[in-house]
């Protein structure tokens, strides 16, 4: 099955994105520097999750305010995230699926299986969550979450970063 | 997202992106990409449906493990068990976001001006 990639979007959108050129820019690669199943993962995504006991949410107030903006920043979740813990900050989406089961967005249950079935070699401690809409130019991410966030993997000992933009 | 993942893997930490949108991904021209036909804001399936988020994350391991060079892509063969204009509805915010009201502002047409 080919995956169709406007099946979803607001259909308003649907020809920006549809007629976006390709980016001139070479791709980015970087090997494994070992077997998957040897590999620590970690994963992120850009739902706007965060802790609502111990974080604060993102932003939206001065989204509200300065519509072209969005908060750049992120949190961080644990991999033992209990479900009562999570809330969500993004004006862009419901929300509903990460507020009944994180699992859709953060999919620390299957990865812990995978990684009792060897397929990997271990979840990372923690996880990476942003806000997916950001201000056309994304230099914030460019030059500073992004660089601070494979920092952190570095320390961290993680082999492997997940992306789910939500 | 797609600028993290191409910072990230600038920076030497390989990446897998796991998206509604693979056609964009691949223009963006990341690494990995693993393609699912779902709603926005449910990238590894159902809320409580465990088989289907394994079958999502299965589908990143394989990536991670077949990929031997960027423009990889691999679609999920799963269809989102709702009707699409249900789930289109449904995954979308209750009121405008503060961009698309600004546009829908600007589309309205403006009243005369009082003479």
């Amino acid at each position: 099955m080919t995956v169709d990639s406007w099946k979803f979007l607001p259909r308003m959108m649907r020809t920006t994105f549809e007629s976006m050129p390709a980016i001139d820019e070479p791709p980015v690669w970087a090997p494994l520097s070992k077997p998957i199943h040897r590999c620590r993962i970690a994963l992120m995504s850009s739902a706007g999750v965060f802790l609502k006991d111990s974080q604060e949410p993102f932003d939206l107030e001065r989204e509200r305010n300065e519509p072209t903006w969005g908060d750049p920043s992120f949190r961080v979740i644990p991999s033992d995230v209990r479900q009562e813990q999570v809330a969500c900050a993004h004006l862009h989406l419901s929300n509903a699926g990460a507020l009944e089961d994180v699992n859709v967005v953060f999919p620390v249950r299957a990865f812990r299986q995978l990684e009792a079935e060897g397929a990997i070699g271990s979840l990372a401690g923690e996880h990476y969550s942003f806000m997916g809409y950001q201000e056309r130019s994304l230099n914030d991410w460019r030059t500073k979450q992004g660089p601070e966030l494979a920092a952190r993997l570095k320390e961290h000992a993680v082999d492997v970063l997940l992306l789910a933009p939500a | 997202m797609p600028v993290l993942a191409r910072v990230i893997e600038g920076l030497g930490i390989p990446t897998v992106t796991v998206t509604m949108m693979p056609d964009v991904a691949q223009k963006l021209r990341l690494s990995r990409v693993v393609g699912v036909e779902f709603p926005f804001g449910y990238s590894f399936g159902m809320p409580g449906d465990e088989a289907m988020q394994l079958t999502v994350a299965r589908a990143a391991v394989q990536a991670l493990a077949e990929a031997g060079a960027p423009g990889y892509r691999l679609d999920v063969a799963l269809q989102w068990p709702v009707p699409t204009e249900v789930a289109y509805k449904e995954w979308q915010p209750t009121e405008p976001s503060p961009i698309v009201a600004m546009l829908l502002r600007a589309r309205q047409p403006q009243p005369p001006p009082s003479s």
